[in-house]
């Protein structure tokens, strides 16, 4: 190495010790910042900082004083938000909120950060959207605030690929005109709407497709790669949502054999699109979520089993043989010993358009000769707001104000879906019982977090009780596993064909 | 103005500076406080040593479901004050051979009632720290709440839980507790 090139080498070290220590410096100062959420409104785009405290998104009340107007004012123990002559009362430390003499419970309480005041996120959905003049929206998942009536479609997009064609299906609720343009490298997908609510599946850069991109707040831009040839888009809608399936269409490789043709013509049926809420017809993936993980190691047996682990090794064994004997696709919501949230879970279940949802787990109760499977489907009997309503609509919450709409929608994906689950159930409880696994109980109904937000039939299965130390044992044998996957896959087959039947109905 | 003519005027008054003080001071700051630990033992005579029969919810023999037995629970002045004394029984400990779907150590922190009859049941985090996992488990440690309060006071319509102060998701990763739980129907 001669002298030049050594200085370069020990500048370019001494800029990366610097980077790295500057990002040191900059994560260890404060605390936590959480990812900012964006207020959408007729004005523009302005962020919020949001700080993390514990397992709660906080906000400062000072960035909201700005954007939204408001005066805060401190006296006696108590911070006082006030817009245009309406109140709410905040008292340090207290999860409750007075909104123009209404109380209002919050998340997390107000707290005090250095000479600045937080509260939870929820508090701008809660208490600001009483006393505000327009609409506030909290989006959560996407970040998002929508002040007034904005247009901001919630837009989920699916990726496919096979080797002629790469197929973007775009799910967008409330329903937004689109009009498709092609420009040299890239398809522009604009959407008539103030905002997108997006979340783009990762990338997928191949010959095809190099990715996909938002590009201004209503336009989605496809980069094309060297294959591309054409595309062909169609456009249907059900209720208040639309899906725009948009094909990318590869130039045929001359040395290979000709691609089979794309399993759909330039108008693909109506049978052929799965739309929300519409009824599986065929079973192309499977998705198996093996009960708790990590921190949450679910029930434990007296022998020291426990729940997470029988689940993932479950879990496996149903994928093996699923995926081995039926060649369906398996989604596993955890492949490893790790603490997922249940919103995840099901998440990638729905976004992933999986057919069929089957929750993992094994039972515990307080007397140990409690025993058997138990399969259980959602119920929504239980609880208020039992009947809730699919159309757009606002639920309301204690202390007034109302839930946002979409979280309805996700909350109860599943009511649509709830009759070909409870035959899923039916169909489960007679394989496991003929594969002789355990004595099957008669299957129920219970607003279980993971099956409601389902978009597809779900179900959730107890597979025996830890808390029989009998069970115990016969649940961690290979032996009950091996039948146990056997009857699954047994009720994928006959469940397969129960939907085929009930598709060719008149 | 004869001096009984301010009587009518003056309890009003006194009634409206009351209840504003209740909502405003008393209520808020008893959602942060502990509870009185004195409701928590069952069948403690109260100031006045008076009880009255409550139907309390233990797990039955198959272990999957609860059965009622009736208890004496201190006598509560209004419905508030009821259900908290019938909420500190149930969750006490339970003497054998009956089992307590409760896990050991949860404490009321606080409990109010809506106007529409929903009561709002804020437990310490023993209810989830101290719980053995399991939707039968869960499932009855729900319901034990549930039934004790609606079974017994007929103004309660539904139970909303609240660990710590706050809305949970589950208690054991199963059973959604987001929304609040109704009366069963018989």
């Amino acid at each position: 190495m001669n002298q030049r090139s050594f200085s370069l080498f020990l500048r370019i070290v001494s800029a990366g010790t610097l980077a790295v220590v500057c990002l040191l410096v900059a994560s260890v100062a404060g605390q936590p910042a959480g990812s900012p959420l964006t207020l959408l409104s007729r004005e523009g785009r302005r962020s919020i900082p949001v700080t993390v405290v514990g397992d709660q998104e906080l906000v400062a009340l000072d960035d909201l004083a700005g954007p939204f107007q408001l005066t805060i004012s401190q006296e006696a123990g108590s911070v006082t938000v006030s817009y245009r002559g309406r109140n709410i009362l905040l008292t340090p430390n207290q999860t409750l909120a007075s909104v123009e003499r209404r109380l209002v419970s919050l998340p997390a309480p107000l707290t005090r950060s250095g000479n600045r005041w937080l509260v939870p996120l929820e508090f701008i959905s809660r208490a600001l959207g009483l006393i505000y003049e327009t609409r506030l929206d909290l989006r959560r998942p996407s970040r998002l605030v929508v002040v007034g009536d904005l247009r901001v479609p919630r837009i989920t997009a699916a990726v496919e690929n096979s080797a002629a064609a790469t197929r973007f299906t775009f799910d967008v609720t409330p329903l937004a005109q689109n009009a498709i343009s092609q420009e040299t490298g890239r398809l522009i997908v604009r959407f008539e709407a103030d905002a997108l609510d997006v979340t783009l599946p990762p990338g997928t850069a191949q010959g095809l497709v190099q990715g996909l991109r938002l590009v201004d707040p209503s336009s989605i831009v496809i980069d094309l790669g060297p294959r591309y040839a054409s595309f062909r888009a169609s456009n249907q809608t059900t209720g208040n949502s639309a899906r725009l399936v948009l094909d990318v269409l590869a130039a045929p490789v001359e040395t290979a054999n000709p691609p089979p043709p794309l399993t759909t013509p330039s108008e693909p049926p109506a049978s052929n699109l799965p739309v929300f809420g519409q009824q599986t017809t065929a079973i192309r993936t499977v998705a198996i979520d093996a009960g708790h993980g990590g921190d949450d190691v679910g029930a434990r047996g007296a022998s020291g089993s426990v729940e997470k682990d029988l689940t993932l090794a479950a879990a496996r064994r149903v994928k093996a043989a699923l995926e081995a004997r039926l060649g369906i696709r398996v989604l596993m919501t955890r492949e490893d010993d790790r603490s997922i949230p249940l919103n995840e879970r099901i998440s990638l279940a729905n976004t992933n358009k999986a057919d069929v949802f089957i929750s993992l787990h094994a039972n515990a109760s307080p007397v140990p000769t409690a025993a058997g499977a138990t399969i259980y489907v959602a119920g929504f009997g239980d609880q208020s707001q039992a009947k809730p309503t699919l159309a757009p609509e606002r639920l309301p919450v204690f202390g007034g104000g109302s839930r946002d709409i979409e979280l309805v929608l996700w909350d109860f994906a599943q009511i649509r879906h709830i009759d070909q689950s409870a035959e899923l159930a039916r169909i489960l409880e007679e394989t496991l019982r003929e594969r002789g696994t355990l004595e099957v109980r008669p299957m129920e109904r219970a607003p279980f977090r993971v099956l409601e937000s389902a978009n597809m039939p779900a179900v959730l299965v107890e597979m025996g009780f830890l808390s029989n130390p009998a069970q115990e044992k016969l649940l961690s044998g290979a032996a009950f596993q091996a039948a146990f996957a056997q009857g699954v896959l047994d009720a994928i087959v006959r469940f397969r064909g129960h939907l085929a039947a009930t598709a060719s109905e008149p | 103005m004869k001096p009984s003519q301010f009587v009518v005027p003056g309890a009003i008054a006194l009634v409206a500076v009351g209840l504003a003080w209740l909502l405003f001071v008393r209520l808020p700051s008893r959602f942060e406080q502990t509870p009185a630990s004195s409701a928590a033992r069952p069948a403690a005579p109260n100031a006045q040593g008076r009880n009255i029969k409550a139907q309390l919810f233990y797990v039955a023999d198959d272990g999957v479901s609860l059965t009622g037995v009736e208890r004496d629970v201190p006598f509560g002045e209004n419905t508030v004050e009821q259900a908290k004394a019938i909420v500190g029984a149930q969750i006490a400990p339970a003497d054998a051979p009956l089992v307590s779907a409760i896990p050991a150590g949860t404490s009321l922190r606080a409990l109010f009632i809506t106007r529409n009859g929903e009561a709002y049941v804020d437990l310490s985090r023993e209810l989830v720290s101290g719980h053995p996992g399991g939707s039968t488990n869960e499932l009855l440690t729900i319901r034990t709440l549930v039934d004790a309060l609606t079974a017994n006071l007929p103004a309660i319509t539904a139970v909303q839980l609240l660990v710590d102060g706050r809305e949970v998701d589950t208690l054991a990763g199963h059973v959604d507790l987001r929304r609040p739980f109704m009366k069963k129907v018989q």
